[in-house]
């Protein structure tokens, strides 16, 4: 994943079209969005999106401004990292080659605290969560061996 | 905005009534009194239900493009929103220049599109266009309506956004069903968190450091723009600039804002902007920058802007606050509003040495470039508006379009009365000015309305005489004829080496054109011609149109080379 990264929380009504609007005027001022989530939150008919950008402070920080000007839009912030506890998910399938891999995967796995959801034959299906730093980390390591699938959520995160 | 007068409304708080209906009580609720528009399959319901409301006045463009601009001539003449209607596809689709045109002038519009019946929505049905999703980049924002009791809140809001805080165009789309449909009408309740959006005050602490900055300021500057003439009125920006002295520039949508003539008036800065307003900010130590945005074509490279310069930004829009030029204090506030509040805090003071450094400015334009275009031999543009300006007694609203005829209108006119210079700054739209100028003639009959156009630019809207004969607009059109595509063949002369490309024009007779729309007309060549005509034209009731055949290579000078600092302006030829 890219370093740097701004972490923007938006908080917006839930209409038709919410979503498509925000990420248009990401693209629209020329931002590429490095991760979105979004789902409700604890405030009926409000969603809240987690969005990660690369851009420099003052970039950002109109960027912001810009996002408080839709009319859908209710709250825009602009948060440093140190205020915010951010995780992510991250989905992994991979294939198992033989008795010695196996065990070896499942330290890997251990070690991350990662979960087995679902095991065949000769695959794993793992979760596992945490910081970007943690799934990158738990990503190499898994490298080491075939990776069929993976998927990553991107940062969601709350206020400490 | 509800009529204050007495007002005539057809329904009853919860009567049951068909979508359609409730549109037009809508309008008539919010002071409408007039529409451009174009009907079609999918609007057919609202035509159907405009037909009871007589006092809803219906313009009936020839494209609807026309519409949006005749609504934006007609929102800039009267400070409230313009109207449009239009049906589902082409119709809405025609209407996007218009809307990109108000999105980046802030002109208030509400546009109401037919859209195909919501079961078709999504299956490609006839004269489906996805008018949301082509019209979100173009809007201040949009609705799609599908039910008819979502009619009047969304309408409600239209009207509410399009007319608040920055100004700007809204569309409803409403499909077909939703204007058939019955539904309960309700008076909506305000959106909280609508209203609670727009900062209009500076807090006292952002009022003491604008104070102390001016009060200390030795070149101070002002530059106001669109949002200073939007704000109401340009006495409290005067009265600030007479007590302290300073100088004002106008941006080219902040023109007419104080009048032309007065002392400390010192032109508009820009592209093809005046010599002492491009110069100031380069020497200026404070500068107070008031509802305008710093846009390219007013700073040049802005790397080399006012570097030098304490700025104070005032502006509604928080996002202009350090978008293209970071200010010293950004304040967020509505421009008249936070002047009042400075205003009684300033001191008295008078700064001679600067000004004399304004005045050594305007001689250099009036020597290298006034006196030529005046007193050139044959005729030029700049003499025909200024004759303009003379007959008209400073007092007429100037229509301008774009390109050559724009700088010269906004160059060489002097602006007299607020509120009387309009023109498409910010898309530069070619074909502007006709409808515009019916737009503002249909709103206030007591102007006198002279728009100004290209032989290029009055090409692309020309169907619109045909609307300004049916609605009997009095317009005078200055049609500045030089057979080229004026301001194109410029830069191809000065910057392309003199290769011009697909600029000139083989031009229809315009007189004759003319006598088909039904509109009188006259041909001047000369100087002496222009003045008989231009008086003939205005003693004349009912449009006419003056065709002024103007030197055909002539260039606007002043100029900053697109990309280039203001210091490198090209004051006239020989400077290049
Ligand atoms: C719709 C549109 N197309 C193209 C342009 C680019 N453009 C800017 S000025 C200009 C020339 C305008 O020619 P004319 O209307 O004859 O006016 P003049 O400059 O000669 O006064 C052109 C083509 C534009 N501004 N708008």
């Amino acid at each position: 994943m890219a370093k740097n990264l701004s972490t923007i929380i938006i908080w917006s009504e839930n209409t038709p079209g919410v979503f498509f609007r925000i990420l248009w005027l990401f693209r629209r001022k020329m931002f590429n969005i490095e991760t979105a989530t979004v789902g409700y939150t604890e405030i009926p008919n409000v969603t809240r999106f987690t969005i990660t950008v690369s851009g420099n402070g003052d970039q950002v920080a109109n960027m912001c401004k810009q996002v408080a000007k839709l009319v859908n839009v209710l709250r825009v912030e602009k948060v440093a990292d140190e205020k915010l506890i951010s995780r992510e998910l991250a989905l992994a399938k991979i294939q198992i080659k033989g008795k010695g891999e196996k065990g070896e995967i499942l330290k890997i796995i251990e070690h991350f605290r990662a979960k087995v959801l679902h095991m065949t034959k000769d695959t794993f299906l793992v979760e596992v969560t945490g910081g970007e730093e943690k799934i990158d980390a738990f990503y190499e390591n898994m490298k080491e061996y075939r990776i069929i699938e993976f998927v990553r959520t991107g940062r969601t995160a709350l206020f400490k | 905005m509800e009529q204050k007068t007495k007002l005539k409304t057809r329904l009853k708080e919860g009567e049951k009534v068909q979508g359609a209906d409730i549109v037009c009580e809508c309008l008539l609720r919010h002071g409408v009194r007039t529409i451009f528009g174009y009907p079609g399959g999918a609007n057919i319901p609202i035509y159907d239900a405009l037909y009871k409301y007589p006092e809803l006045h219906h313009i009936l463009v020839r494209h609807e493009q026309g519409a949006a601009h005749a609504a934006e001539g007609y929102a800039w003449a009267n400070g409230i929103p313009g109207i449009c209607f239009a049906t589902s596809g082409p119709g809405a689709t025609n209407l996007v220049t218009g809307l990109a045109d108000a999105m980046l002038d802030s002109v208030p519009l509400v546009c109401i599109t037919g859209q195909v019946p919501s079961p078709l929505l999504g299956t490609d049905a006839f004269q489906e266009t996805d008018v949301l999703g082509v019209t979100l980049a173009v809007t201040k924002h949009n609705y799609l309506v599908t039910k008819a009791e979502d009619i009047a809140p969304s309408l409600y809001e239209a009207f509410y956004l399009a007319s608040h805080g920055r100004p700007g165009p809204v569309l409803v789309d409403i499909t077909k069903d939703a204007q058939t449909a019955y539904a309960e009408f309700h008076i909506p309740l305000p959106k909280k968190h609508l209203e609670g959006r727009v900062r209009l005050q500076a807090t006292p602490k952002e009022v003491e450091k604008i104070v102390s900055m001016l009060n200390s300021a030795v070149r101070p500057l002002i530059i106001a723009g669109h949002g200073m003439l939007l704000s109401g009125d340009g006495k409290t920006l005067l009265q600030i600039a007479e007590k302290q002295d300073i100088p004002v520039t106008l941006t080219q949508l902040g023109l007419s804002t104080i009048p032309s003539t007065h002392r400390l008036f010192m032109g508009m800065p820009g592209m093809h902007g005046n010599v002492a307003a491009n110069r100031a900010p380069n020497e200026a130590d404070v500068i107070l920058a008031v509802g305008m945005r710093f846009h390219d074509r007013v700073t040049g490279n802005v790397a080399k802007y006012a570097q030098q310069a304490k700025i104070i930004h005032i502006d509604i829009d928080p996002s202009e606050l350090g978008k293209n030029v970071k200010p010293t204090l950004g304040v967020v506030g509505d421009a008249k509003m936070v002047l009042e509040q400075i205003l009684p805090k300033l001191s008295k003071r008078r700064n001679p040495q600067w000004l004399k450094r304004f005045h050594q400015w305007k001689r250099e334009e009036t020597e290298k470039v006034y006196k030529k275009e005046l007193h050139a031999p044959h005729l030029k543009s700049a003499q025909v508006i200024a004759e303009i300006s003379r007959q008209t007694k400073n007092k007429a609203t100037i229509v301008a379009d774009v390109g050559q005829n724009q700088m010269y209108a906004a160059r060489y006119y002097t602006f007299n009365d607020y509120n009387t210079h309009i023109t498409s700054g910010g898309l530069g739209t070619m074909g502007f000015a006709l409808p515009a100028g019916m737009g503002v003639k249909s709103a206030d009959s007591n102007r006198e309305v002279w728009i100004v156009i290209g032989d290029g630019g009055i090409q692309m809207t020309i169907q619109e005489l045909a609307t300004i004969v049916q609605e009997k607009l009095e317009v005078k059109i200055a049609l500045l004829n030089n057979n080229f595509l004026g301001m194109v063949r410029q830069w191809q002369e000065l910057f392309y080496k003199g290769n011009y490309s697909e600029v000139k024009l083989k031009n229809p007779n315009f007189q004759k054109l003319c006598d088909g729309f039904g509109i009188p007309s006259l041909k001047a060549k000369t100087f002496k011609e222009t003045r008989e005509a231009i008086s003939k034209a205005r003693k004349k009731r009912g449009p006419f149109l003056v065709e002024f055949v103007v030197e055909a290579e002539e260039n606007v000078f002043p100029m900053i080379p697109a990309g280039a600092g203001i210091a490198d302006m090209i004051v006239s030829p020989k400077d290049k």
